[in-house]
């Protein structure tokens, strides 16, 4: 199979489970105690003509794959309906905190990678010194600490106590050089579990490639040592490192969440857990939705550039 | 063990009826009881790994001191007397609210004046029996599933792991904060939330297993012998393909318990006020500010000191279970 039937495979595989996952979220709402409309209330009363109206509006008369249906066809035109606490859309609410979280959690990933990739190279290639050793109980460590409590912890120590860090996000354009300075903070925080793993998944990819005949072939060449590693090793245990860093993107995700509440980062994170205590439920459908739809192409993404950059695969 | 085949009081020596022989290790002995001395033989080689007999013993204390924090009632009769937590967790105002650490109150007090030693102590009942409890359900759930689609294959294959791939597509923490919003908070729905979100990754690991040891000759052996599918499956194939399932799922108890935490300090597990350690950090914002280190510092430290712990027991399980398998290749697969 070429790569390119192989591509458009694994992209029409996702559809079953995008569609899957659109049940899910829809049907995660309906099980919400209660009728659809108390929430838009807010549980405060109201008229039964009121009550009729947003019935009407929010089509809960019609069969329940009806309303599925409707709200999908709105759904695909990126039309999540309006808030529950404001009349601004759900869309409009996502598109201005989508930004903050890509930018820390790029800001995240990007540390992951050039401090879990170096450090598991350095273990791998001096194995069993203390430098292996070293970096082992770090990252052990660093896939232990609650990130939430790094976070307070890096905030108590820079922000109170040494007074370097500002406690609050600057009031500034994202990109401007306040809340990049800002981000430090919050995307050391973010990094460093990933940054645990990339260390011991390098570290291990790279052991393995070190074992490979083409290894020592290169050395009896009279390669010197860096030119080897660099050039051969690396390169060959990206491979490994490249597919699961597209995975991460869960895992970043799943921080973000809990991270943006600590450092009050206005991203999407903060907007889930705000409407889910204020019960604003059509964002929650969407924030999901969205976040869902990020690791299934994500995870799509990974499969296709696992197979672009080792040839030997079979599909 | 000397040469000489006299024993000490001049008699012929004769070897290998000892109840504790010496030489014998439990590795010799396994060639007689495969089933039982496979976990005899992990037990050897896990007592071996300093490290991950570190981390149980520190497991073994904080557990102990959870059971032992507070008197535990049953239907009206104590069934635990004992009282390690100086006060109760739960009472506010027994000091003045954000005292520094002293010989009263080691840990200090938080903003409501309760004791932060005997909150944390205390915790250790939630944050631990949440982790244990839910992975277990989640491996009640997750391993029956995934062995009976890799055994049965076919559309129940089918239907099961298309379920298992829709759920993977949320992540962890969102997919439980979003349970948890629906059905709200408390206890047993934290709980419930962690294994609706955590059984498919045991369902997926077994399932490869599965698929793999069906194919082996003591299966098709069993069947020749007329054994039923459900004796096989239940006898000879998922005891062959567990050993990844728990080495997973030891590493998950740290998972479980770092999310059920991190619920906590969102607002969104227990009830608010509880004193769960990751509850206890959600204030943690505010009292920073102020200075009040040690309501952040104590309560998280013992969630990073039993994580850290329960992931040493999770490498040293993996090394005696599957001794060819990496750890993070456990981790990769969350």
């Amino acid at each position: 199979m070429s790569l390119r039937r192989y591509v458009l495979r694994r992209t029409l595989l996702t559809l079953p489970i995008l569609l899957g996952v659109s049940v899910l979220t829809f049907g995660l709402v309906k099980l919400l105690p209660g009728t659809p409309v108390d929430y838009v209330l807010q549980f405060q009363e109201a008229t039964p003509e009121l009550r009729a109206a947003l019935r009407a509006q929010y089509h809960l008369d019609e069969p329940i794959w009806n309303q599925y249906l409707l709200w999908l066809s709105d759904v695909l035109h990126l039309d999540f309906g309006d808030r529950v606490v404001s009349d601004r859309s759900v869309t409009a609410a996502i598109a201005e905190r989508l930004p903050e979280t890509l930018v820390l959690g790029g800001a995240a990933f990007l540390i992951a990678l050039l401090v879990g990739v170096p450090t598991g190279v350095v273990a791998a290639v001096r194995r069993g010194t203390f430098l292996d050793e070293g970096s082992r109980i770090v990252a052990l460590a660093g896939i232990a600490t609650p990130n939430f409590w790094l976070g307070l912890l890096l905030l108590l120590l820079f922000g109170v106590h040494l007074d370097l860090a500002p406690v609050i996000p600057p009031v500034a354009p994202l990109l401007a050089p306040e809340s990049l300075a800002f981000l430090v903070l919050p995307s050391l925080t973010l990094g460093t579990a990933s940054a645990a793993l990339f260390t011991r998944l390098t570290r291990s990819a790279v052991t393995e490639q070190l074992r490979q005949e083409y290894v020592r072939a290169a050395r009896a060449r009279g390669l010197d040592e860096r030119t080897v590693i660099v050039k051969h090793v690396l390169r060959n245990s990206l491979v490994s490192v490249v597919t699961v860093a597209a995975v991460q993107i869960a895992f970043l995700l799943d921080g973000a969440v809990v991270i943006e509440r600590v450092f009050s980062w206005p991203g999407l994170g903060r907007l889930l857990v705000r409407a889910i205590l204020q019960r604003d439920f059509p964002v929650v459908q969407a924030v999901v939705l969205l976040v869902a739809t990020a690791v299934v192409v994500a995870n799509l993404l990974a499969d296709v550039l696992y197979a672009w950059l080792d040839p030997r695969i079979t599909y | 063990m000397p040469r000489n085949p006299l024993d000490g009081r001049g008699r012929l020596r004769v070897r290998g009826f000892e109840s504790d022989d010496a030489d014998g290790d439990a590795e010799a002995a396994a060639a007689t009881t495969p089933t039982t001395d496979r976990w005899r033989r992990a037990w050897t080689r896990f007592r071996r790994d300093h490290a991950a007999v570190a981390g149980l013993a520190v497991i073994a204390v904080m557990a102990l001191l959870a059971v032992f924090a507070r008197p535990i009632e049953v239907s009206g009769v104590v069934v635990q007397p004992v009282a390690l937590a100086p006060y109760d967790p739960g009472a506010s105002g027994i000091a003045p609210a954000y005292r520094p650490p002293s010989l009263a109150h080691p840990f200090g007090t938080d903003w409501a004046g309760r004791d932060v030693f005997s909150r944390v102590l205390y915790g250790g009942r939630y944050s631990l029996s949440i982790g244990v409890i839910a992975v277990s359900l989640a491996l009640l759930v997750g391993v029956p599933l995934g062995a009976v689609a890799g055994y049965v294959g076919g559309w129940v294959d089918e239907t099961i792991m298309r379920l298992v791939d829709v759920l993977y597509a949320f992540p962890f923490l969102v997919l439980a904060i979003a349970l948890v919003a629906v059905f709200g908070q408390g206890f047993w729905k934290l709980v419930g939330a962690l294994v609706a979100v955590g059984w498919i990754g045991y369902a997926r690991l077994i399932r490869g297993e599965v698929l793999g040891v069906s194919e082996r000759d003591y299966v098709l052996a069993a069947r020749a012998l007329g054994a039923s599918d459900r004796r096989i499956l239940r006898r000879h194939v998922v005891p062959n393909a567990i050993a990844p399932v728990i080495v997973q799922a030891t590493l998950n108890v740290g998972t479980v318990v770092l999310s059920a935490a991190a619920l906590g300090f969102l607002g969104l597990g227990l009830q608010p006020g509880t004193a769960e350690w990751g509850s206890m950090l959600s204030a943690g914002r505010d009292t920073l500010v102020g200075g009040e280190w040690w309501v952040t510092v104590f309560p998280g430290l013992a969630v990073f000191l039993f994580v850290l712990s329960i992931n040493l027991v999770g490498d040293g399980v993996r090394d005696a279970l599957d001794p060819d398998a990496d750890t993070d290749t456990y981790r990769e697969a969350r």
